[in-house]
């Protein structure tokens, strides 16, 4: 995958740290045809985990029922300023790409 | 996290041809039950209480007030629609995004680990007008909310 698909922040804020994240990818259901009528095999991301200061503290599961360039936000508690933040993907495909960032 | 990464795939990569692989496709184990990837069951269930069942292993979903869907009332890209599911249930274990008439309801599934708040926010994709549902699990039982979002340009199709 490219380098770089992953744009991500992350915010303390009374206690609580808001991450925001967006991805580029296609997230391709499978069920699309192209204009010449064939399928557009499937390619989506299937699994994000995310985690602070080497503790996970959020994994997903999707379908290609996310929108393409996809992305998420949650919020967690016990983080602090400084720490590390990684979110790391993984589509149907096999391809996956990290991202890390300070929390702010 | 990397070393984690390549152990998942090491794993996934074996299973194929090791004895588990067998198990499994002699329906003896289920993937989830193996290790903690995709669940594609879920995620090819036709209905919500298929998939709501293969996914938490139950569908009786209570209504709850306690669950807040934020969505727009009409969609006019059915490719896009932002959705934030809030909840003030104690002890979230996960919260599911489903889009009831898409062909496969079900959308996401997160797993809010050590610290996570009752909070996720990310933008669906929704082939017609429909009820878009959250499914919180908290403290091993299922609670449920929805809302309407009138679709006027469906997002399946492209």
């Amino acid at each position: 995958m490219a380098e770089n698909s992953i744009k991500i922040r992350a915010k303390l804020k009374d206690d609580v740290v808001t991450v925001k994240a967006l991805m580029t990818h296609p997230m391709e259901t499978g069920n699309r045809k192209d204009s010449k009528g064939e399928t557009i095999p499937a390619h989506f991301i299937q699994e994000i985990t995310c985690s602070a200061a080497g503790k996970e503290v959020i994994n997903a599961q999707w379908s290609g029922g996310i929108s393409k360039n996809p992305y998420i936000s949650f919020k967690f508690k016990g983080g602090r300023e400084g720490d590390d933040l990684t979110l790391t993907w993984m589509d149907n495909k096999g391809n996956s790409d990290s991202a890390t960032v300070k929390v702010g | 996290m990397n070393t984690d990464l390549k152990r998942r795939m090491l794993l996934r990569g074996t299973i194929a041809g090791s004895a588990i692989g067998i198990a499994i496709g002699a329906g003896l184990l289920t993937p989830k039950a193996v290790l903690a990837a995709w669940p594609k069951e879920a995620f090819t269930a036709k209905d919500i209480p298929g998939a709501l069942h293969s996914l938490m292993g139950a569908d009786n979903a209570e209504e709850s007030g306690e669950i807040n869907i934020k969505a727009p009332d009409i969609a006019e890209n059915g490719a896009v629609v932002p959705v934030t599911v809030s909840t003030t249930l104690p002890d979230v274990e996960s919260i599911a995004i489903i889009a009831a008439n898409n062909p496969v309801p079900l959308i996401a599934n997160f797993n809010l680990l050590d610290g996570a708040e009752g909070f996720v926010s990310s933008r669906i994709k929704m082939g017609k007008s429909g009820d878009v549902i959250a499914v919180v699990k908290s403290g091993g039982k299922l609670y449920r909310t929805s809302k309407e979002v009138k679709v006027t340009i469906g997002g399946c199709g492209g």
